[in-house]
């Protein structure tokens, strides 16, 4: 089954909203809460990042009986130094992004600790797609 | 383990108009309007009262036990909530209240604040042991409890295991008077409706050592008069500004001396914060205090005083009674609370109300029907229909309970359609008149 939603990427108040519904549906259709809960995590995560990094895009989540994917894809500036950006605290957000609590860090580490795999594709200029995997069973 | 539903908010169909404002206000989407009246579902309800607050016919009321319960007993004991001082201006003592209060036929009182002074110091004490990344979340608020149960089962590891103030100031007096043979009653006086649903149907604990919960609204009347006619106050007020803060938001996350904790008042924000802390956007935060009434329980459905008059109300009195707790000092003897027990002995379970189906194939095809049936209505959420929402009755369509027409527009477009039938039909003629 799949989900599509679009983000805004000038409005931070509707960040996190394709995460809410997604934890909703998740709930309906019974998912063990700890995956609901790191599914929450990582999608929410992602879905600020993609508001306050890449002025939105779109995300499409698919659920099968096995696993849960998530595509965030931008076509935002993409990320000069991956490996830079998958370290602890590290952040590029403007100071309005920070001033409401987001950004202190892009919240990468944080995905690949909730996920199951964590992939991202990025190429400066034009965009990046992160794929996060959960699996049911996990 | 079957469970059992009770609740202590129900319907007065008489009064009930089928209006549909209160379906709105459902936190949890646990009422629809059918056959021109409101029911609610439930296993969705969990007692927040908002549909108390926000019905304008009065139909919606909290159950809650008679005061002539007490005669069932013959040694009673109330127990009032802090919020009772909330009700009464500043210049009736606390003493005064309770002497007010003892007289409608009590043979004493205790107050519940006290023991939210001991779960303060509890508390305190336990998130001191905690090492963990994720906030706890206060469980005093029954309702709190009921929604993470419900909606937010990933959070129950986070909830403070430890029994509320009114628990404890109930097996704190059964304690006291343990060694009486007559029947002994404990009445908690109520600000609250999930209380009365608390005492019946517990969580945390197995049985509950209240005995009955009377509403503040419902013996405000007699104990006002009771009030003005107290000629000799008794010397019955124990409880310090610390207990007595409990009343009104921020007093428990005060109370418990964390440097960071968060204190959220009011259904919506209590659920919008609940969402955060399963995003884990919560961080740096140890403790999370959360009261489902608008102020506190100085917003509870049961009390009569304007919230916001009562909080004030409340800050005076912690003003008045800043010096040290006295049966700390004093060693007036709680020293049995290590006996009594203050943690949960039950494990809180997870009961999902929003499940589809719990077989996973089956709630799959029922969530594709529900987006397939949803993008068909307009999606006004006119609630015309009786659900709040045209995804509830997208929902409510496919769990069998209802169809398409109760939909005002499908209605309309179903009609259309059918007379569109009917004229074609009557332009037809009898094959023996059609050349
Ligand atoms: S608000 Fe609800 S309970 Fe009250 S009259 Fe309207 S439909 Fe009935
Ligand atoms: S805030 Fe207080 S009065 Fe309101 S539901 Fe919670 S415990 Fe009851």
């Amino acid at each position: 089954m799949i989900f599509e939603y679009e983000v805004s990427g000038d409005d931070y108040s509707l960040a996190g909203r394709a995460s809410s519904d997604i934890k909703k549906k998740l709930k309906q259709l019974g998912i063990p809460s700890p995956v609901i809960k790191k599914t929450a995590i990582s999608m929410y995560e992602a879905e600020i990042n993609m508001v306050i990094h890449a002025d939105g895009g779109k995300i499409v989540v698919t659920l099968n009986p096995e696993q849960i994917k998530i595509v965030l894809e931008d076509t935002g500036p993409g990320i000069p130094d991956l490996d830079q950006a998958m370290q602890e605290g590290y952040t590029t957000a403007c100071e309005a992004a920070r001033e409401l609590g987001f950004g202190a860090g892009m919240g990468l580490m944080n995905i690949q600790r909730n996920s199951d795999s964590l992939h991202i594709d990025t190429v400066i200029g034009q965009g990046t797609t992160v794929t996060i995997l959960l699996y049911m069973n996990g | 383990m079957p469970v059992k539903y009770f609740h202590s908010v129900t319907l007065d169909e008489a009064l009930c108009k089928g209006c549909t404002v209160c379906i709105k206000g459902c936190p949890t989407e646990a009422i629809r309007v059918q056959k021109g009246r409101a029911w609610i579902t439930a296993e969705r309800c969990i007692d927040c009262g908002e549909c108390i607050r926000t019905c304008p016919s009065g139909a919606k009321k909290a159950i809650s036990d008679p005061l002539s319960m007490l005669d069932d007993f013959d040694f009673k004991i109330a127990i009032p909530a802090p919020t009772l001082y909330g009700q009464f201006p500043v210049t009736l003592s606390c003493n005064k209240i309770l002497t007010a209060l003892k007289s409608m036929g009590f043979d004493d009182v205790f107050e519940v604040a006290v023991a939210a002074e001991i779960l303060s110091r509890e508390t305190r004490d336990y998130l001191k042991q905690q090492n963990s990344d994720n906030p706890l979340i206060s469980s005093s608020c029954p309702v709190v409890v009921r929604l993470v149960e419900t909606r937010f089962p990933s959070l129950i590891d986070q909830l403070v295991p430890m029994i509320s103030p009114m628990e404890l100031s109930a097996r704190i007096v059964k304690d006291k008077y343990k060694d009486r043979t007559d029947r002994v009653g404990v009445f908690f006086i109520s600000p609250c409706a999930a209380k009365v649903t608390d005492v019946k149907t517990p969580r945390g604990i197995v049985k509950s050592s209240v005995d009955g919960v009377i509403g503040i609204k419902d013996i405000f009347k007699e104990l006002s008069h009771a009030v003005n006619h107290v000629e000799n106050e008794e010397n019955l007020n124990r409880a310090r500004a610390i207990g007595i803060s409990w009343a009104r938001t921020d007093g428990e996350g005060s109370a418990v001396h964390s440097e960071n904790h968060i204190s959220v008042d009011g259904i919506d924000h209590v659920i919008d914060v609940l969402e955060n802390l399963e995003n884990g956007h919560i961080k740096n935060v140890d403790f999370v205090e959360m009261m489902s009434c608008p102020g506190g329980c100085v917003g509870g459905p049961l009390t009569v005083e304007n919230p916001y008059i009562a909080r004030n109300i409340i800050t005076s009195r912690e003003r008045s009674h800043q010096a040290p707790m006295e049966h700390d000092s004093s060693g007036e003897g709680y020293n049995t609370i290590d006996m009594i027990g203050l943690q949960w002995t039950e494990e809180i379970e997870s009961c999902a109300t929003h499940l589809l189906d719990p077989d996973y194939k089956k709630a799959m095809e029922m969530m594709e029907e529900m987006e397939i049936i949803r993008q068909g209505l307009p999606g006004l959420d006119c609630g015309s229909c009786g659900a709040p929402s045209c995804k509830a009755l997208a929902e409510d369509i496919v769990r069998g309970k209802t169809t398409e027409t109760d939909c005002v527009f499908m209605l309309r477009e179903k009609i259309r359609e059918l007379t569109r039938e009917m004229i074609e039909l009557e332009s037809r003629l009898p094959p023996g008149l059609d050349r």
